[in-house]
Order: C-alpha cells, then structure tokens, then sequence
C-alpha cells in the first residue's frame, strides 16, 4: 500500500475541522494615551460554504478583528496574539510576504466605503483584472475577459462596454457590486465584507446580498459579513457572534440569536430596533449608558455598568468575575440558563413585537 | 444617559399646527455638466431634483425615501437654501425665499437648521463643545437672557448631556454622545424647521435609538417640524407622520404613514416595502421585488415616467407621457401616487418573486438546475 499523504510532514492543526478557526485573538494598538486592547480574547469558528454574521456596538472590535484575519494591521503600533488557522494555515505568525500572497486568492475583503477603496484613476474593469493577472497569472486578454465575466455575475448590464467605465461614471449600488466582483475575481475561498451595504438604499441592498448568497451557493465561498443592520443578518447569517468591547459575548445559529437571545446585552441591541411592525407610539429603547473605556475595561463582565439585571447574580461576580462564554451555542454571563430563559419569555419577549 | 430630561423650559409659543411652515412647489436643480478642450461649455445637466412639490406643516415631520442619488439631499440643501434652485419655488411661513439674498435670509436663517449624517465629520474637532454650541448664536448676533453660556448648558441638559461637559472637546464623546451635540447646536437658535439627512444612518441599532428619541422629543415638546431623510424604512415610519417617496429627481408617492406603509400604489414604493429586510429569520412572508440594475442616468432620465425602465406595470402609455402626482380613487386625502398603473393598495404576501434583473434571474435559474 503506497501512502500517498505524508502523515509527520502534515500535522493536523487544532481546530482544523472548521475552515476558519480564530482562538483567543487579542489586537492591542499603543497610543498615546495607552494601550487599547481592541480585541480581547475573541474565539469564533467558520465552515466551509457558510455565512457567520458579526454584530455588536460600534467600536466593539469588527473591523479590527477582521483586518487581523487579512494581516492589515500595522505591526509597528500593534500587538496581535492567539491563533487564527485559515484551512490548516496559521495566521498570526505568517510572514508579510505569506499573507499578501493569501490575499485575493485565499481570502478577500470588501470594504465598507467603495469610493475611497476604487481607485478612481483606473478602469473598473483594470481593476478587477490586477488581482487576476497577479495571483492566477492570467493573461491581460484573459484578465479582461474574467473581468467582464465577473461584472456579468454581478449583475451589471452590458458589462462588455461598462468594463471599460471608470468608478464615478458607476452607480453606488454598481460600484458596490464591482467591488464585490473584485473580491471575488479570483474564486476566493473566504469572503469578509465590513458593512457592504450600509450606505446603499434598501431595494440595492437586497441585491447585493442575493449575489453573494448565489454566488455563495456557486462556488461555496465562506463568508463574514459584519453589518449592525440585524434585518439584514436574519436573512444572510448562518451563524451570528455579538461582540462587546472586544469580546464574543453570545453565539448561537442566527436563529438562537434572533429568537431565543440570552446574553442582556444581545436583548438590548434587540429591543434598539424599528419594526416595520412596531407601534409608533411607543419610544424606542436603547441600552443606557456607553461603552466601556477599552484602555481601562472594567474588571468583571464588561457589560455590568449598563445592565439591568447585575442584581440577580448572587454575591458581586457581575463585577468581579469575567463570565466564560461556552464553546458553541451559549453566552458569556453569570446569570443561570434557567434566569435567561425566564427573563427573556417574561421580560424581553413582550417588548420586541 | 438620562432618556427622561424634561423639557420645562420651553421656548416661545409656536405656529398652530397644521399651518404650512414650507411649502416647495416645481423645485428643479440642474448641475451642468461641463466638457471639451480649453473651452470649458456645458455639454449637459444632472437633473438632480427635476420638479419637486411638497409642504411641511408646522411640528410635523415629514419623512423623505428613496434610491441613492434620487436627489434627497439636494432637496434638502435647496430647503435650506445652501443652494440655489434652478427653478421653481420655495417659500417659508408664507414667503417666498426661492431666490433671497444673504441679507434677506438672515431673519430666517436661524429659524431653519441642519443636521448632517456624520458626526465625526461634522463637529469642528478643535473647539470645545460649548464654543461649538454658542457658534450659530455669535454669528447670528444672537444674546440670551442669562448670556450665551448659560443657554448653552441648558441645550447641554435638553439634549441629554451633562451641562459640565461644556470644556470638553468632540474626541471625548461617543458617536451618539457627539451627535446630541449637533442636536443641541440646531437647537441653539430656537428653530422652527430642521433638515436632518439621514442623522442616524452612520450609527449602531442602540445609538440610533437614543438619537431618535431624543429627535422625537424635541419635535413634540418644541414643536420642530423635520424634513427627515433616511434610508432605514422603519425608522423613517417611525418618526414621520407623513412620507415622501423619490425616484430619480422626483416625488412618486406621498401621503400620511398609514398610507404609504399599509397601502402604498406606486410600483417603486411597493418595490421599497419589499426589500426592508425585518430582523426575523422566519420573516419571508412578504412578497420580495428585486429591481433591475440598470439605474437610469439623471442626465438622461427616461421619457414618460421615470421608473418604466425597472417596472413590470410598465406599457406605451408609460414611455409616452409622464403620469401626474395625482389623489386615487379610493385614496386618503394627501396621499397622492404619479403611475398610471398603480399597484392595488396592500402590502400582502405575492404569490411568487418578482425577478426583473436578468442577470440574476439567470444566476437563479442555473441554482435551480444544479440542486
Ligand atoms: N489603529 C488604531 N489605533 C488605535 N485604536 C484603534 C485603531 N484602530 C481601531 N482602534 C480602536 O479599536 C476599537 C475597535 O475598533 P473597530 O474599528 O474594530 O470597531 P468596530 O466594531 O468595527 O466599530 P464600527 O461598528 O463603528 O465600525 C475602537 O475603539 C477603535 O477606536
Ligand atoms: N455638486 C454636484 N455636482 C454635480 N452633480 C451633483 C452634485 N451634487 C449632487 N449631484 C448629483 O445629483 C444627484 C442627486 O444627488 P443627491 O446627493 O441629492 O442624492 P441622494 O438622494 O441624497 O443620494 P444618497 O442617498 O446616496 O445620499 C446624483 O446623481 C448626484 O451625482
Ligand atoms: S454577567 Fe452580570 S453584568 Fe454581565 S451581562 Fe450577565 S448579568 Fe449582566
Ligand atoms: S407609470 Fe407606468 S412605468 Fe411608471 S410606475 Fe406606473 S406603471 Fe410603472
Ligand atoms: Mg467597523
Ligand atoms: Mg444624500
């Protein structure tokens, strides 16, 4: 019997069954005023083909959780520790040289803001085709005509002549889409996108997000997509993290999320939205307070200052104990299952129809 | 932060309401388009807000919605009169300042605000919150009673914020925190209209409830009509008793919340209705309309009615002649639709999706083959 996989060359690495695996990533920048810890111990998993939705307040560490996955960050001012295994390949410790050859290929971004992240000196189409040239070693010719593919299946019209158009002779909504053709000119395997539709009117926003699911389905592409829009999770996420001030604070499948919530926090962002459906009468309810310092984060859970509910832990561990969040579906809170599920049917339930 | 900040100072008795505080009748913008070598000429127009009719009564907020670059913010700056309208009118308690100069406006001015999008952006990064807060009344000459700086803590207080906080520079403050700031500066010169564009669309679900609230309490306890413009439908339904829906340069639909919510006409607003995703994964009751991608240029807006490119009512009667924001039968008083085909007034389920971009229809259907 020949062996045909080298089995000492090839360990397996730890958290290999899921195709993104980040553990314990801590991003810290040193400023002036000290260190901010960004992200703070945050461990979440991905599968193949599938979607995981971020959420969380603004400033709770999405973006910079995500830049860390693609090695944007400066590495002069900041400090990044933990694991982050992208189909068997660590991260955290590869070379510049490694990731800028990842990225494109392997991994892809779409930035939040598609007119400063097109060059507007260059062709739509030439930019879309860069990537192509550089990491499939394509031809211009083909580049070109990859490029026209990819504004085809994006669902821009005649993409033939519009291939040669540059950015701002492009719609928003169209420029949102070359962007995402960009991302996905060279079949990547992972998709982050940061807020892609944020800036686009409602009836663009749906198409955008059935592109990527289709082409999701495609080509089965893993997708991140972070958004504070929790309408747009409950119809793209597979799987939802909610972070707070640099932590996972509940994960659970977009259904537990959306459904059945159990961390306070989780409740609040809830209770925060507009339904189409919802009295106009009633105010709205927004989580009191603001976030912590993340130069000096509270000890204990760092939603004590804010939450309603500290009274019904026993003894002080709100405040002195960080709560664990639980491989899988759980939440990162000292209040017991029982207390959750009750609270949430009598207290929270009530106020989000 | 407290949500519960009374409001026992309240200003100088306001207009009735229900009197119309604005009214905008045939607005037109017209950017030109300048081209050729050397000699710059105009070679064409963006038709950015091409005969634009509507009215704001007093206290009342009118809510404004609609595709990127249909011209909602450009119609917010000509009610403001930051720009100046290449047609039509616009005339303010009964005035026409469609053309005023500088000098005309001062008294009017103060009396019409803005509030923009960006909070980051907006805020002067090098002068403290109370010198922010005290600006609009310097420039306007204005000194209250009890002096500029005591007034400036009052409008601290009524917007939520600690009143020591006046030192402070922007830097310090949460995005919600500095957007209660730009609040309290709009309101620092006792205004009668505010034209927020979209004041909440930048910030987290929790902020942006904290903002609209404090918007909505200021527009009861004082009295403040709006012209809102937003993007997130709920929160526009939320705000607005009114709602005003656009389409490259022009009003399709308006009419009172319960008409544009519960039973819209217009194909384009039944097309918005569909697509405002509910945060309900079990939410797929409602019909879903997916348009088409090609937005028509407003340099070169379609003939008849600007919409027949994406619709699937569209007929000959629709290229030929341009349909009139008119009231229809059976239609509440105010709600008036431009279509010559409308839509049944219901927002209930379809029997099945309306696809009208081909390529996606084309994605879709290869999906379908391959299981
Ligand atoms: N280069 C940097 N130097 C110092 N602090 C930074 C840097 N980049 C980000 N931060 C800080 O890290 C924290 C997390 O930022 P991040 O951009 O990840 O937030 P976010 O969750 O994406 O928020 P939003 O929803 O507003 O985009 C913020 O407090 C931010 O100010
Ligand atoms: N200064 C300008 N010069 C030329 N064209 C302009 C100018 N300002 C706006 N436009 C054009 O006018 C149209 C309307 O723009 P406007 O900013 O009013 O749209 P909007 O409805 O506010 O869109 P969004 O929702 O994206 O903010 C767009 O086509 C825009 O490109
Ligand atoms: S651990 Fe305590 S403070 Fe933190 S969310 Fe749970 S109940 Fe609230
Ligand atoms: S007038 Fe014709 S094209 Fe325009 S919205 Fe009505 S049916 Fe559609
Ligand atoms: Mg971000
Ligand atoms: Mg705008």
């Amino acid at each position: 019997m020949t062996i045909l996989t080298k089995p000492e060359a090839e360990p397996v690495p730890q958290g290999s069954e899921h195709f993104l695996s980040v553990r314990d990533l801590y991003v810290q920048f040193a400023t002036e005023d000290g260190t901010v810890k960004a992200v703070d111990g945050l461990s979440f998993d991905l599968d193949r083909g599938k979607t995981l939705g971020i959420v969380g307040e603004s400033g709770s560490g999405k973006s910079v959780t995500n830049m860390a996955i693609l090695g944007l960050h400066n590495p002069r001012n900041t400090t990044i520790a933990g694991e982050i295994v992208l189909d068997g390949q660590e991260l955290t410790g590869a070379s510049p040289k490694t990731l800028e050859k990842l990225r494109g290929k392997k991994m892809s971004m779409v930035f939040q803001d598609s007119l400063t992240a097109l060059s507007p000196y260059y062709t739509v189409g030439r930019q879309i085709a860069e990537p192509y040239m550089k990491h499939m070693g394509a031809s211009k010719k083909e580049a070109r005509d990859r490029a026209v593919e990819m504004l085809r299946r994006v669902g821009i019209p005649q993409p033939q002549t519009r291939v040669d158009d540059y950015p701002h002779q492009f719609s928003g909504g169209m420029r949102q889409r070359a962007m995402i053709a960009m991302a996905l000119v060279c079949d990547p395997d992972l998709v982050i996108a940061d807020e892609p539709t944020t800036a686009l009117d409602v009836t663009v926003q749906a198409q955008i997000l059935d592109l990527l699911k289709d082409l999701q389905q495609e080509s089965g592409t893993s997708i991140i997509l972070i958004t504070h829009d929790l309408g747009v999770i409950a119809h793209t996420a597979d799987d939802v993290v909610v972070m707070y001030a640099g932590r996972a604070v509940e994960r659970g499948t977009v259904r537990d999320i959306l459904k059945t919530p159990e961390h306070p926090y989780a409740w609040g962002l809830l209770g925060s939205i507009p339904r189409l459906s919802s009295s106009v009468d009633v105010p709205l309810a927004p989580i009191p307070g603001s976030p912590p310092s993340l130069l000096n984060p509270p000890p204990g859970c760092p939603f004590h200052t804010r939450c309603a509910f500290v009274d019904q832990v026993e003894g002080d561990r709100c405040r002195t104990e960080r709560p664990v969040l639980p491989e899988g579906r759980g939440s990162a809170c000292h209040l017991t299952a029982d207390q959750k599920r009750d609270i949430f049917i009598e207290q929270i339930q009530p106020r989000l129809r | 932060m407290s949500e519960q900040t009374t409001l026992d100072k309240v200003p100088a008795p306001r207009p009735a309401s229900g009197e119309k505080l604005l009214e905008v009748t045939g607005l037109q913008k017209y950017f030109p388009i300048n081209g050729g070598f050397i000699f710059q000429r105009r070679v064409g127009d963006v038709r950015a807000v091409d005969g634009v009719d509507f009215h704001i009564n007093a206290g009342e907020s009118l809510g404004m919605v609609g595709e990127s670059g249909c011209g909602k913010s450009t119609t917010g700056r000509l009610v403001t009169r930051l720009l100046e309208p290449t047609g039509g009118k616009v005339s303010y308690a009964g005035k026409d300042i469609t053309h005023s100069s500088r000098k005309e406006l001062a008294p009017i001015r103060s009396e019409i605000q803005m509030i923009f999008q960006d909070p980051y952006a907006s805020l002067n990064p090098r002068q403290t919150v109370g010198s922010i807060i005290a600006g609009p009344m310097e420039i306007n000459g204005i000194n209250p009673t009890g002096g500029r700086e005591r007034r400036v803590r009052e409008l601290l207080e009524i917007v939520g914020l600690n009143p020591e906080h006046y030192n402070r520079f922007p830097h310090e403050f949460s995005g919600g925190q500095r957007q209660r700031i730009g609040v309290a500066r709009a309101l620092a010169l006792d205004p009668k209209l505010i034209v927020a564009d979209e004041p909440v669309s930048a910030l987290d679900v929790s902020i942006q409830a904290q903002v609209v609230n404090l918007l909505q309490k200021v527009q009861q306890e004082l009295g403040i009509a709006f012209l809102f413009i937003a993007h997130d439908l709920a929160i526009v339904r939320h705000f607005s008793q009114r709602i005003a829906v656009m389409y490259l340069g022009k009003i399709v639909e308006i009419g009172d919340r319960e008409s544009i919510y519960g039973g819209p006409r217009h194909p384009y607003t039944h097309a918005l209705l569909s697509s405002s995703p509910e945060a309900d994964p079990d939410d797929d009751g409602r019909e879903r309309i997916r348009l088409a991608g090609d937005v028509p240029s407003p340099i070169n807006p379609p003939s008849g009615c600007r919409f027949r490119t994406r619709c699937w009512k569209a007929q000959d009667k629709c290229a030929t002649e341009e349909p009139p924001l008119v009231r229809l039968g059976g239609n509440a008083e105010g709600h008036l639709t431009a279509c010559h085909f409308p839509e049944e007034p219901t927002i209930e389920a379809r029997e099945e999706d309306i696809v009208l971009d081909p390529a996606l229809a084309a994605i879709e259907e290869a999906a379908d083959e391959t299981p």
